[in-house]
């Protein structure tokens, strides 16, 4: 097994730090880390790029969506009614 | 032969999101939006059969709804005296054939921003809808909803590592999707 880095992350770990920055839950560590591996990696810069980009997109958008138990209940009432229809 | 078919019992899962959040940019009460979503359900099951299969599922749930929006605001205007938004296609035969009189748009908010907005939450849908469901769920509620982490592993009963491969196969997708017109 590969021993792992103090320092250094693989490009996985970096994009997976990447992500979790995405949704504030990265530690300063793992920031510092990615910092590092952006420094050196072209990869990860796009992943990067991207992955930034798509947050920020979607911050803009102010897109909301149900939630799970609005949409329960709208299913219920639905398949009650498609019940009634077919009876 | 038809192109396109219907399918009521998976409308909640591939269109109550895409319907919330269209119905969300033009009206900003939640509780009036999701009450227009079901309606337009339960009007669509109604007028199954004026359904030709000429447009998508989707574009026809749409024009349903968007005639529901009208019939919102006409409402609260002949409340308030002063109703200035005509349909005269309110026939059940024409249900879901919709077609715009011209008259002023109700929700057209004027605003470029709102326009944009409104544009790019409809591509998000789009590339959201091109997910597999499993991954356009979770990236939902943890992009959209902002849910934490520990919760959706609970109700989805999934790890958190699995739940962080979920969302990076999730972000790359989306990323790719939307990188043409909007990065």
């Amino acid at each position: 097994m590969k021993k792992q880095s103090f320092l250094f992350v693989s490009c996985d770990e970096a994009q997976h730090i990447c992500d979790k920055a995405q949704y504030d839950e990265a530690s300063p560590w793992e920031k510092f880390k990615l910092k590092i591996r952006l420094s050196y990696c072209k990869i990860t810069r796009a992943y990067y790029k991207s992955n930034t980009m798509l947050t920020k997109r979607i911050k803009e958008s102010k897109v909301e969506c149900l939630d799970r138990a609005s949409k329960k209940n709208m299913k219920k009432e639905l398949d009650k009614a498609i019940k009634k229809q077919v009876n | 032969m038809p192109k396109h078919e219907i399918n009521p019992n998976k409308w909640i899962d591939l269109y109550s999101d895409y319907l919330y959040n269209y119905t969300i940019a033009r009206i900003s009460d939640r509780e009036v939006a999701q009450d227009l979503v079901q309606d337009t359900f339960l009007a669509g099951l109604k007028s199954m059969k004026n359904f030709k299969g000429e447009a998508s599922e989707r574009t026809w749930l749409i024009s349903i709804l968007k005639r529901k929006i009208i019939d919102h605001y006409r409402k609260i205007n002949s409340n308030k005296g002063k109703a200035e938004v005509r349909i005269n296609y309110r026939d059940e035969e024409t249900e879901g054939d919709w077609l715009e009189e011209r008259v002023a748009d109700p929700f057209d908010k004027t605003a470029e921003d709102t326009m944009q907005n409104s544009e790019l939450g409809d591509a998000i849908y789009n590339c959201l809808s091109k997910l597999p469901e499993k991954q356009a769920d979770v990236f939902k509620m943890k992009t959209i909803q902002g849910i934490e982490t520990e919760v959706i592993c609970n109700e989805l009963n999934i790890t958190a590592s699995n739940l962080w491969v979920i969302i990076h196969r999730a972000r790359t997708a989306m990323a790719d999707c939307l990188k043409e017109n909007w990065f």
